[in-house]
């Protein structure tokens, strides 16, 4: 049996590889700063592996060819950041829509526009649940290390199969430029889902026909399975269909596919939260580190960190039950305040939130945590 | 050829679709039955072909046929239909998009198709105008020509599409109307055949707005004034360079066998495991 390998890696060149790893055969992409080390890393290694790698157009025709290849039966991703990330919205939308897995990686830079091209934010948290119209989820998981890109990113395929639904990584400049040591499990160790065929007579199959769990099953263009898939509102047999109590049905599922089974995608990890704390630090991406070492530093202080891993669908009772064993409860994020926001719903009042926000193209110092701690602390009299 | 079409055309229409939702006197009608002869005649099963449209009234045309069809997003089919074609490459990959899908909101994505040569099928049905909004200005719409959207004239000039595909590197380039409808079918057997990007433009009419707006008269006087003013590519005036204005010249107007982009992309597969095995 093959063992793990330890290698020193970039989180960019990690993501690349975890793709791979998941099963990804098919890259379909626009270079932009942070995340073009994807793309280049994906050039080289596709046709390594009988994969195809094209650099298109603009990230409009990137995430569009992402969805063509997926519907042929090929595992796909596309990689970007802001602008790119932007661009591809409307896609994403008929992603959503006509419920096609894939995989896009948003290596978060400073906005608004062009910004601080080569610097970090974590301003795309809502971008990412709410950047396109219409009523409709998707799920976002965003990695804190290069071990969690690689992991995440075979993660966010998984999910992305497992519910036919795109899947956002959202990665940050610091994250993805980070270089250091992973282990990759050898291929056996690690767990691949599958696309969900159907099994049923070709002429009875119905593209958008939910299994028990919500999900339908989804054919692959070119198989026995002829079907029809349609960005417009459609019925179970994929064509247009303008029945109010059917349009009510889909939207309701593409939520409810996911949010019945809010275990298999919400994952969040703590950091010495055991027990009662002082306060409760929710954070992350590339803010754990900082908050980590600020934590570690807090003295007398019980803080414990949560690490959102998962950001959507966000996790409400995570963060509500832990936000319950606190006194306080503080948001570390690099931007001007999005994930504080969800976490004041969530909380409800029950707790008083303060955020600790940067968006100066920088990320924090363990210091500048610490120090919002200490503030904290002071303002509720811990 | 053509007798073999019989009746086996049907097989690719969805009957209980029918009639179809486009005025009376369009063209898209003519086109989608020329399409479906043609796929009839060269015998393609359904599950091998894919029908990637984009949006407007041409662009509806995927539900009436029963093969695999994408209905995609306003200009985008091209670059959906490369991720089809390029994933699974044993597929027909047909791309229908009307003039102000392809031309104008997704004139890059046509370029990028034919200079990545590939191998795609592009039926654009050219009606000079934005039929499902309401009859708006286009890429193609002629200087002058009245719109919803240029009540007092259009200010801009109209792309010649075939000239783009050409320019842009398609293997192969033609031009129909929904008048001639033999060489029409023809030409679509010929492009979905074709190794390679195909670019295939339609003329058709669209009554309801251009051809009102424009006092182009009855639809069968739409189509006649289709048959006056085509100039075939074999006509004298023609092979002199001498297609006289307002004239549209149909026919193929372009053909190369420049390898398509998987063709090429099998060389770099070939060294990434020549590298694969030095290492
Ligand atoms: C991004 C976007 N912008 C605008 C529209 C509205 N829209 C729908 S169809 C269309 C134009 C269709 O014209 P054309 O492509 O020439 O096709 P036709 O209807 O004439 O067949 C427009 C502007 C849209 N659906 N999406
Ligand atoms: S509006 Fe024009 S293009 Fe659309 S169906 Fe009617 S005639 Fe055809």
């Amino acid at each position: 049996m093959e063992r793990s390998k330890r290698l020193f890696m970039q989180g960019n060149e990690a993501i690349a590889e975890g793709a791979i790893a998941a099963g990804a055969r098919f890259y379909a992409g626009y270079p932009i700063t942070p995340s073009s080390e994807i793309a280049e890393v994906c050039s080289r290694r596709l046709p390594e592996v009988g994969g195809i790698f094209v650099q298109m157009e603009d990230e409009i025709a990137s995430i569009a060819a992402v969805i063509g290849a997926s519907l042929a039966g090929v595992k796909a991703f596309t990689a970007t950041s802001g602008p790119g990330f932007s661009l591809m919205q409307e896609n994403i939308g008929l992603a959503v829509m006509g419920e096609v897995p894939c995989v896009v990686v948003n290596v978060q830079r400073s906005g608004p526009s062009t910004g601080l091209a080569t610097k970090v934010a974590q301003a795309d948290v809502m971008q990412a649940r709410w950047g396109r119209h219409g009523d409709q989820l998707l799920i976002a998981l965003s990695p804190a290390s290069v071990q969690e890109c690689f992991e995440l990113t075979v993660a966010a395929f998984n999910l992305a199969e497992r519910f036919r639904v795109p899947v956002v990584l959202l990665a940050d400049e610091i994250v993805a430029h980070l270089r250091e040591v992973v282990e990759l499990p050898p291929a056996e160790k690690l767990p691949i889902v599958a696309r969900r065929y159907p099994l049923c007579p070709p002429d009875e199959y119905l593209p958008f026909r939910p299994g028990a769990d919500g999900v339908p099953p989804l054919a692959a263009f070119g198989s026995e399975y002829v079907f029809h898939i349609t960005s417009s509102m459609h019925g179970e047999d994929g064509f247009s269909n303008n029945d109010p109590a059917n349009a009510a049905r889909k939207i309701a599922r593409l939520f409810t596919k996911i949010t019945s089974h809010r275990e298999e995608v919400v994952q969040v990890k703590g950091y010495g939260c055991d027990g009662t704390l002082d306060i409760l630090l929710v954070t992350f991406g590339c803010t754990v580190r900082p908050a980590r070492a600020a934590a570690a530093r807090a003295g007398k202080l019980k803080v414990g960190v949560l690490q959102l891993v998962t950001l959507w669908p966000f996790p409400d009772r995570e963060v509500k039950l832990l936000a319950r064993r606190a006194k306080a409860v503080v948001v570390a994020e690099l931007n001007y305040g999005q994930v504080v926001c969800e976490v004041e719903r969530v909380v409800g009042g029950e707790r008083p939130v303060y955020g600790l926000h940067k968006y100066n193209g920088e990320g924090f110092t363990p210091g500048e945590i610490a120090a919002r701690l200490e503030e904290v602390a002071g303002l509720c009299g811990l | 050829m053509r007798a073999l079409a019989g009746n086996a055309w049907w097989e690719y229409i969805k009957k209980e679709m029918l009639p179809h939702m486009w005025c009376p006197g369009c063209g898209n009608g003519i086109v989608l039955r020329c399409l479906a002869r043609a796929l009839a005649a060269l015998g393609l099963p359904r599950h091998r072909v894919v029908v990637v449209t984009g949006i407007g009234c041409w662009g509806k045309a995927d539900d009436y046929l029963r093969t695999n069809a994408l209905h995609t997003t306003h200009g985008r089919a091209l670059a959906f239909a490369t991720g089809i074609k390029l994933a699974r490459p044993e597929l027909v990959v047909l791309v229908l998009m009307g003039d102000g899908d392809c031309a104008t909101i997704g004139g890059n994505h046509l370029i990028h198709a034919a200079r990545r040569n590939v191998d795609l099928t592009a039926v654009v049905v050219n009606n000079f105008n934005y039929g499902m909004t309401g009859g708006q200005v286009s890429a193609t719409t002629p200087r002058g020509a009245v719109t919803s959207t240029t009540a007092l004239g259009n200010p801009e000039r109209g792309f010649d599409l075939c000239k783009i595909a050409d320019a842009a590197g398609a293997n192969l380039v033609a031009r129909a109307t929904v008048y001639h409808v033999p060489l029409l079918e023809r030409l679509l057997r010929e492009g979905i055949s074709k190794k390679g990007f195909s670019f295939l433009e339609v003329v058709s009419p669209c009554p309801t707005h251009y051809g009102r707006r424009n006092r182009l008269g009855t639809p069968a006087e739409m189509m006649r004034y289709l048959k006056e003013r085509s100039l075939g590519v074999h006509a004298p005036a023609a092979r002199r360079g001498e297609v006289p204005e307002g004239y549209i010249l149909i026919g193929k107007l372009a053909e190369r066998d420049e390898p398509d982009f998987l063709a090429a992309y099998e060389q770099v597969r070939q060294r990434a495991s020549g590298r694969g095995e030095r290492k």
